[in-house]
């Protein structure tokens, strides 16, 4: 954690321990536990975990879009160097117009269906601030050019179309050139093609990435899969109940995993290479009501040692850039 | 394609659903369009494809939710392609389905026992005093604990009502069980064990599988065979040994290039890459000639025109593909 200080004036966003707690009928589900997390300018970043596991929680809270039934309990969220948590209305409608953008994993619920995609899309450039943003022709423009840099065919003939006009894949590429159509410091991508099929999965994927990388944003990629992440992104954070669990290149975590439920993930994949299936993680993910005391890994871990269950281990460097929260890497990877 | 001890042959099966009619002429959608494969006992036949390509009407047609519009289905020698309503209940007892997603498969007003309960009572599996002790034994067999019998669906996680499912198929002692996207829903943590239960179950009792699925390198690890769907028709059907080896069709290797993969060694899966580009057409509207002819890189002229017959790629005639180049090269 303490690695990248020389880099801090670099971060577009740093999570600093944060800590997040929904209320339910039955009382607060600690969700966030402890969350640290920082995105450098134009590095791309993957969250990878399972369902339930706070990744979207963890976003959302940057993007300051939690639902009302959320409560912070500790930490912060700094955006550009200034606390997000303790912004005002209005500075907030500001970092939603032109500082952050969401791709959110179903297009057809984020996508207005009453509206033309180029109504939808002109609104959020006349939001935006940009020169000339409340001219119709500038947005007119803005959209054209945003769609065409999708690689959309036919982009004025796509902006009389409705949402549900349109395919799955084309319909993602509308969220894409809708996030990018205004410069943006940030753009959080949330299981974007987690509903697509494979081939079309690698053109949006293909897509993001370079829109991403030409207009200079970071990105947070929010994603189930492990190939999904290392096709897209620079850094990877494992994210496991609450916590990350291990971030490194994404080039020296596949090389070499090292948090135990990393490994267990990782050998739950099937691969193409064949050589069968490891026979799954056991256990279930701990109950938020009342999560473990300790690592919340702990119950499920092979590798479990009595001091595991009284207080969640740190991030320890591993090995240069290759953070893991696990007592075992307490000296490094030799142990 | 050689028949004698397969369980299920297809063949020429096709279904058209009606769709609303423009002026005087009718549209159908081509769902399946001409498809033909068998399956041996205590195989895993993986069929495998994007959305749209058909390959759930080819299961729902082989447990009898649809009836074909033409072509084939025989079970042991027994056609089969009458509606689920139809066919004789010992047939249904021996035909299976797993649904892709247990949260609407299984009835939330039941609890696991009575819906474990609920084919021993229908196709008289045991006496009703026995009841409990058959369910408890099918819950062995999935891993299930005992007590989950008094819970309902709801409280279960994705992966226990996936074993409930599951549990739900072989309580008639079936011969084939369609697993519709079984995991597809699931973590991978969660996948790995049921998959693992599945090919442990196959093993223990002799099933064959109709393993439908989008995902190709979960089938590396499962299925004997593969299938490649593409708009109702079968695009390359091989041992998946030799299907992963040396992918032929066109759409294959789109395919297997456009898979996310986590080291190396897989890359070498993937070796021609093929860019990936265009959207699968409407089956309602199906190209001329070769149905993949809008996305292929090599299309040529003929691929507008003709549609291309299946070609054997081995002398046994296990791996076929539909494709013109393949036929030119012999």
């Amino acid at each position: 954690m303490e690695t990248h200080i020389k880099e801090q004036d670099n971060r577009v966003v740093d999570v600093k321990n944060l800590f997040i707690s929904f209320r339910t009928f039955k009382g607060y589900t600690k969700v966030l536990n402890g969350v640290n997390l920082h995105v450098r300018r134009k590095e791309k970043i993957a969250i990878v975990g399972e369902t339930g596991c706070g990744k979207t929680t963890t976003v959302y809270a940057i993007a300051q879009i939690l639902a009302k039934q959320a409560r912070v309990d500790g930490g912060e969220i700094f955006f550009k160097g200034r606390d997000s948590l303790r912004m005002n209305e209005k500075e907030l409608k500001q970092l939603r117009a032109s500082g952050i953008s969401v791709i959110f994993q179903d297009p057809i619920a984020s996508l207005n269906p009453v509206f033309t995609i180029g109504d939808q899309m002109a609104e959020v450039i006349r939001y935006s601030g940009i020169e000339g943003a409340r001219d119709p022709r500038v947005q007119r423009e803005r959209t054209v050019a945003a769609l065409r840099e999708t690689s959309l065919p036919d982009p004025e003939r796509l902006m009389e179309n409705y949402p549900f006009q349109l395919s799955g894949g084309m319909r993602q590429r509308i969220c894409i050139a809708m996030s990018l159509a205004t410069p943006r410091d940030l753009v959080i991508a949330d299981e974007p093609t987690t509903n697509l099929d494979v081939t079309i999965q690698d053109q949006v994927l293909k897509i993001l990435r370079q829109r991403v990388e030409e207009k200079q944003s970071a990105l947070i990629l929010i994603t189930h899969s492990l190939g999904v992440a290392r096709e897209v992104a620079d850094r990877i954070y494992v994210m496991y109940a609450g916590n990350m669990v291990e971030t490194a290149g994404a080039e020296e975590l596949f090389r070499e995993c090292l948090h135990p439920y990393s490994r267990g993930l990782m050998s739950c994949i099937p691969k193409l290479s064949g050589g069968g299936i490891a026979s799954g993680i056991p256990g279930h993910l701990p109950s938020y009501y009342a999560p473990p005391p300790g690592c919340r890994f702990e119950p499920r871990c092979p590798h479990a040692m009595p001091r595991c269950k009284q207080a969640m281990p740190p991030m320890y460097e591993a090995a240069p850039g290759h953070c893991v929260a696990c007592y075992l890497y307490e000296r490094g990877t030799s142990a | 394609m050689k028949s004698g001890n397969d369980i299920l042959v297809v063949e020429d099966l096709k279904k058209y659903f009606p769709v609303k009619t423009k002026g005087k002429q009718e549209l159908f959608v081509k769902a399946i369009d001409g498809v033909s494969f068998s399956l041996k006992p205590g195989e895993t036949l993986g069929l495998v494809g994007e959305s749209g390509s058909g390959k759930s009407t080819v299961a729902y047609d082989v447990v009898g939710m649809y009836s074909p519009t033409s072509g084939s289905i025989r079970f042991k020698g027994r056609e089969i392609g009458m509606l689920l309503r139809e066919r004789p209940l010992p047939l249904k007892k021996e035909i299976q389905i797993v649904f892709q997603d247990p949260g609407t498969s299984l009835n939330p007003k039941r609890t696991v026992y009575k819906i474990l309960e609920l084919p021993l009572r229908i196709h008289k599996i045991c006496e009703p005093k026995d009841y409990v002790k058959y369910v408890a034994r099918l819950m062995d067999l999935v891993e299930l604990p005992y007590e989950y019998m008094f819970k309902y669906p709801s409280a279960l996680g994705g992966g226990e009502r996936q074993m409930v499912a599951i549990a739900r198929a072989l309580a008639t002692n079936p011969q084939l069980i369609v697993l519709d996207e079984p995991t597809s829903a699931l973590d991978v943590s969660v996948q790995a064990k049921i998959i693992n239960t599945l090919l442990r179950l196959q093993k223990e009792m002799n099933l064959s599988y109709l393993f439908i699925t989008h995902d190709l390198s979960l089938m590396r690890n499962v299925a004997s065979r593969v299938a490649i769907m593409y708009l109702g028709k079968i695009a390359e059907i091989a041992p998946t040994e030799d299907f992963f080896r040396s992918p032929r069709h066109p759409y294959t290797k789109m395919l297997l290039s456009s898979i996310p993969v986590v080291s190396p060694e897989e890359e070498k899966y993937r070796p021609e890459r093929i860019e990936s580009r265009g959207e699968i057409p409407s089956p309602v509207n199906v190209p001329a000639g070769c149905s993949f002819n809008t996305r292929c890189p090599f299309a040529m002229e003929r691929c507008l025109k003709e549609d291309p017959v299946p070609v054997a790629l081995d002398a046994e005639g296990l791996h076929m593909a539909r494709c013109h180049l393949l036929e030119m090269r012999g």
